[in-house]
């Protein structure tokens, strides 16, 4: 069972690290909900496996699971929606404001390319090494 | 409690508070913020004044609270002969330059904002005086780094003043990290930041190997502060603050207060040779520098600000010299200094004023036009000079005398009296200058105004500075005597050395220096214009600015390349550099440990549905990334993830978590829904085929390292402290779900901060789609034209139907959320999804005219009820959030438990209710106003 959650954990991580590096907002904002979800997992997992015992008290239970990692996860699953949120909408800003959904805002036109790199150009040159 | 158990704090305190009142009151009267200013000063005078009596009668006052003792950090407030010479410097003068910047500011300059950065610095000048505890004296320190950068530039519009600012700024706050260091050390030596055991241990401070560091460190920070060579550059730099500014920073405070902390830790750091080789030669170099350059400036006030340099170079040399003796004069010629350069600085700012320029070669003759401005400067500038029967001839000679009598046993013996002879002729010199070419020398040189007596009262100031000069020059025991014994006993830590300040010691050594000094630097004088030539033809380009500028840029420009090597203004790489830089770092720490990646506890048999769940999850995950370019499928895919997820927490026990998880679910995913609406519907493909494989091969990396991570842990076993939460929960919290016990009660603060986030991220979409306008697409993905009918009945009649059921789950979950899974969390989730509901089939108007509450005011409250119940118990006397239960019987209901942490509960259920509606109505807002303006340009 470790291996089967540990797999799932690691495949949510790695398609996580992939969407986030992409250049567009959307794709980027849905792997930071995938990364989310990997790392409650994971926190939730550090309280190890348990199966059929909650931690509610109760004379009949034989034993209970670490309630720790479950009250962790628990406002982290609440916050990262509070993040979610709040990553849509500035995607949506960016949007309105500067007109595409690139994360750095820009389909940059062809001057303002040249320009730029006139910049950086210019600056190296000015340094002597 | 008595004043005088806290007048300490409260003298330091008064400053920073009415600095707030003094930048308001302006808007009302523009003279007002200089009365708070003025009365501001008194009253903290007043407050320091009952306890004067005890300081000289020899006693140390401290007033301490222990604040973080575990690391020495206490607040700590001390007033002793020193600290009280200071202080009173630094008030007394502070209330004259306060009245002369009343008539000294013109209309167009901000009354409030003067007075407040002045009420500020004074604060934390006195901070620095009044301090016992070390690390609070260096908090104040910076202080007046930053409250002095303010006052030099505080005419913002000339590029001067903010270069002279950022200079300041600079070299004083790198000083200030110097002394912070040093301050470290000491403490570490002496095991205590208190002043007094610091003072007490003076020779296992001069023992230690690690003097040598600190001193250095604590010097750099005095020198940097006191604009001892070769920090000295940024004094005249910042001459180009207003003249009252200046002549407080540069007479009676911030350059003071490196000569101050020489006073101070005198007992604990001086008598080795490091402390005078050090001390006594920037203090010598300084003197010299300051005197010779002083004579070169054509501008009134760079001349005062060399000068300024100049006396302050003596002071450090005499501290250098060691001896008791020395420290008297030293603390001496500190008063004097005060007192002759305050007001030749008043007289600077009043000629500028009245004539419109400070340069020396325009303006000559001046003496007629203003006599009374004259005679002033003239006493002033001979006490400057040390002419006698002025206090700077006293002190001089007491210089004099030390000098001589330090050659004795250090240097080769004329070396150090001729030395300051020679700054002595200078003195001389450029203090003639100061009287002669100003107010004598021939005709003013087209003056820009025609100069005239400035009005009765800014020459009051002036006065009553002038008048010191000649009472403490003449009659220097009468005034003088007590403030400055009791300085010297508190600044040695031990009884004062018999002193007598007298005009007249006979004919000897120290009378024939003066008498050189006088001669000579009227000759220096006559010769001046052959000095200038010379001096500009030989010296001219020396500027210490030149090197502090070019440090500067290429400071800038090493951080920009590195920069640059890192941020290159785009998301991607950076979003690279810090995933593969976590990757790194966590992964290397794999390598460190030698034992075996798996650990022996047993592991769980897998049953056939679960390894099915797992497939249908990893299959999802990696359609989403894969299919990410249609947009619409992987946000499908995405929400499979979630739900599988929240079916692992069913399978593993944690029901608390399925639930939230479900319901997140939920609103995630009708969010990004409604946000895709106005996105782009597809991704487009990326070019770049060399990214699409780095990119994989850093994922693969980051899933590999996280499945290793995964199974080290799941391997092994552990001990966990889940069992104190499982056996008090019932007992200490009063209900059975542990879970939301921890989460309401043990754990009940970070809670807190987690509902404040979550309330702020509601507060930052509703600020960010304020006024956003967005087009919504006039046709679906699939090139279809929307629905005519966005609230179908069915939905309509249904979700109605539905709503106050879906309320009473809520309520259901929220209450037995202590005993069962559920909570505040979870039943908010759920009302929101009720609420989010209506919205969605029935359309925002209809909703919004039903359902009156303003989300603003549900998260306003949720987080004061939070609060609330916290404060409540500390009303009670329990630590913040300490939650209290009882049980009740009730007929029919039976008994049942009533706990505080279910009002806590409350709040976290309003805060959550509040955050997801407000986000999720937003932004359908805007979509609705985006289909509202379709439907009209259709039409």
């Amino acid at each position: 069972m470790e291996w089967l959650i540990a797999s799932v954990i690691s495949v949510m991580t790695g398609c996580g690290v992939y969407l986030t590096l992409r250049a567009r907002t959307f794709p980027v904002v849905l792997g930071l909900t995938l990364l989310a979800y990997a790392v409650n997992v994971f926190l939730f997992s550090m309280g190890r496996l348990q199966i059929g015992i909650p931690a509610v008290i109760d004379p009949a239970a034989a034993d209970y699971t670490d309630p720790l990692p479950q009250a962790l996860v628990l406002t982290a699953i609440v916050i990262a929606f509070g993040m979610t949120a709040f990553l849509i909408v500035l995607a949506l800003k960016a949007r309105s404001e500067l007109g595409n959904d690139h994360v750095d805002g820009l389909h940059r036109s062809e001057d303002e390319l040249k320009a730029t790199k006139h910049a950086t150009k210019t600056e190296t040159e000015r340094s002597p090494s | 409690m008595s004043l005088l158990s806290f007048n300490l704090p409260l003298a330091v305190l008064l400053p920073f508070a009415a600095a707030p009142l003094a930048a308001w009151v302006t808007r009302y009267n523009r003279l007002a913020s200089a009365w708070v200013a003025g009365l501001t000063t008194l009253l903290t005078l007043a407050v320091l004044f009952p306890s004067m009596q005890a300081v000289f009668a020899g006693e140390t006052l401290i007033q301490q609270w222990a604040w973080l003792p575990d690391i020495g950090f206490n607040l700590a407030f001390r007033l002793d002969g020193l600290a009280l010479l200071f202080a009173l410097l630094i008030l007394l003068i502070g209330l004259l330059i306060i009245f002369y910047a009343r008539y000294y500011l013109s209309t167009k300059d901000s009354m409030g904002r003067f007075y407040a950065y002045m009420l500020m610095f004074m604060g934390s000048m006195l901070g620095i005086v009044l301090s016992e505890n070390l690390l609070q004296l260096v908090v104040f320190w910076e202080l007046t780094s930053i409250t002095s950068f303010l006052l030099i530039s505080y005419w913002q519009h000339r590029q001067d003043a903010r270069q002279g600012a950022r200079m300041a700024l600079a070299i004083t706050g790198a000083g200030g990290l110097a002394l912070l260091g040093g301050v470290l050390l000491l403490g570490h030596i002496v095991g205590s930041y208190e002043l007094t055991q610091v003072l007490a241990s003076g020779d296992l401070i001069r023992e230690h190997d690690l003097y040598l560091p600190a001193l250095l460190l604590i010097l750099l920070g005095v020198f940097t502060k006191s604009a001892q060579f070769p920090f000295h550059f940024w004094l005249p730099h910042a001459m180009a603050a207003p003249t009252p500014v200046s002549a407080y920073l540069h007479s009676a405070t911030m350059v003071k207060a490196g000569i101050f902390l020489l006073a101070r830790f005198f007992p604990a750091l001086s008598g080795t040779p490091e402390w005078s080789w050090l001390v006594g030669t920037a203090g010598m170099l300084t003197l010299l520098i300051g005197a010779y350059v002083a004579l070169f400036k054509h501008d009134l006030k760079g001349l005062l600000a060399y000068s300024t340099l100049s006396h302050l170079g003596l002071i450090t040399l005499l501290f250098g010299f060691g001896s008791q003796m020395a420290l008297v004069a030293a603390i001496f010629h500190i008063i004097n200094h005060a007192t002759f350069k305050g007001s030749l600085f008043m007289v600077a700012g009043i000629i500028d004023h009245e004539s419109g320029t400070r340069d020396m070669r325009k303006l000559n003759g001046l003496f007629k036009m203003m006599p009374h401005t004259a005679m002033l400067a003239m006493v002033a500038a001979a006490a400057m000079a040390g002419v006698p029967l002025l206090n700077g001839f006293l002190s001089k000679e007491m210089f004099f005398e030390q000098a001589i009598s330090a050659s004795d046993t250090t240097l080769a013996a004329w070396t150090i009296p001729a030395l300051v002879t020679l700054a002595a002729i200078f003195s001389v010199a450029y203090s003639l200058r100061f009287i002669h070419d100003v107010f004598f020398n021939g005709e003013p040189i087209d003056l820009p105004k025609t100069p005239h007596e400035p009005p009765r009262f800014m020459k009051i100031p002036v006065d009553i500075l002038v008048v010191l000069c000649l009472i403490v020059g003449v009659a220097p025991m009468l005034l003088i005597g007590p403030i400055l014994s009791v300085a010297v006993a508190s600044s040695l830590q031990a009884p004062a050395p018999e002193f007598s300040l007298a005009i007249w010691h006979g004919f000897n050594l120290p009378l024939m220096m003066s008498f050189i000094a006088l001669v000579l630097g009227v000759g220096v004088y006559t010769i001046r214009h052959r000095l200038f030539a010379w001096h500009d033809r030989c010296l001219h380009g020396i500027d210490g600015k030149a090197v502090f500028d070019w440090l500067l840029w290429k400071t800038i420009r090493f951080s920009k390349k590195i920069t640059n090597y890192f941020d290159q203004t785009t998301l991607q790489p950076a979003v690279t550099w810090v995933i593969g830089g976590a990757l790194v770092l966590s992964t290397a720490t794999f390598f460190q440990f030698n034992s075996p990646l798996l650990g022996d506890r047993a592991l769980m048999e897998a049953d056939v549905i679960t390894i099915l769940m797992a497939l249908m999850l990893i299959v999802a995950s990696l359609l989403t990334a894969a299919l990410h370019h249609q947009r619409l499928v992987s946000l499908i895919t995405i929400g499979v993830v979630g739900l599988v997820v929240a079916l692992g927490f069913v399978k593993f026990s944690a029901p608390d978590l399925a639930l939230t998880q479900l319901s997140v679910e939920v609103v995630t995913i009708v969010l990004l829904l409604l946000a895709l609406f106005f996105l782009p519907q597809h991704t487009p493909q990326e070019r770049s085929y060399i990214r699409f494989s780095r990119d994989a091969i850093i994922s693969i990396a980051a899933a590999g390292a996280v499945f290793m991570l995964t199974m080290a842990v799941l391997s092994r076993e552990y001990s966990s402290i889940a069992n104190f939460f499982i056996e008090n929960a019932k007992p200490g919290g009063g209900g059975s779900n542990v879970v939301n016990v921890i989460l309401v009660d043990f754990r009940g603060f970070d809670t807190l901060g987690e509902i404040v986030v979550l309330a702020l991220a509601g507060l930052g979409v509703f600020a960010m789609l304020e006024g956003l306008k967005l087009t919504a697409p006039a046709k679906d993905i699939d090139g279809l034209t929307w629905s005519h009918d966005p609230h179908p009945p069915i939905m309509q009649t249904l979700t109605r139907l539905l709503f106050p059921l879906m309320l009473m789950v809520a309520a259901f979950i929220f209450l037995r959320g202590h005993n069962l899974p559920g909570g505040g969390f979870i039943a908010g989730l759920i009302a929101s999804v009720a609420l989010i509901s209506q919205y969605l089939a029935n359309g925002i108007d209809w909703t919004n005219d039903r359902l009156r509450i303003d989300m603003h005011r549900l998260l306003w409250i949720g987080l004061m009820i939070a609060t609330g119940t916290g404060v409540v118990s500390m009303l009670l006397g329990y630590p913040f959030l300490t939650s209290a239960f009882t049980y009740l019987t009730w007929p029919v209901v039976g008994k049942f438990e009533v706990a505080s942490a279910i009002a806590f509960d409350l709040g976290v259920f309003l805060v959550v209710v509040g955050a997801t509606v407000m986000i999720l109505v937003e932004l359908g807002k805007l979509s609705h106003a985006a289909h509202f303006t379709n439907v009209e340009d259709n039409k």
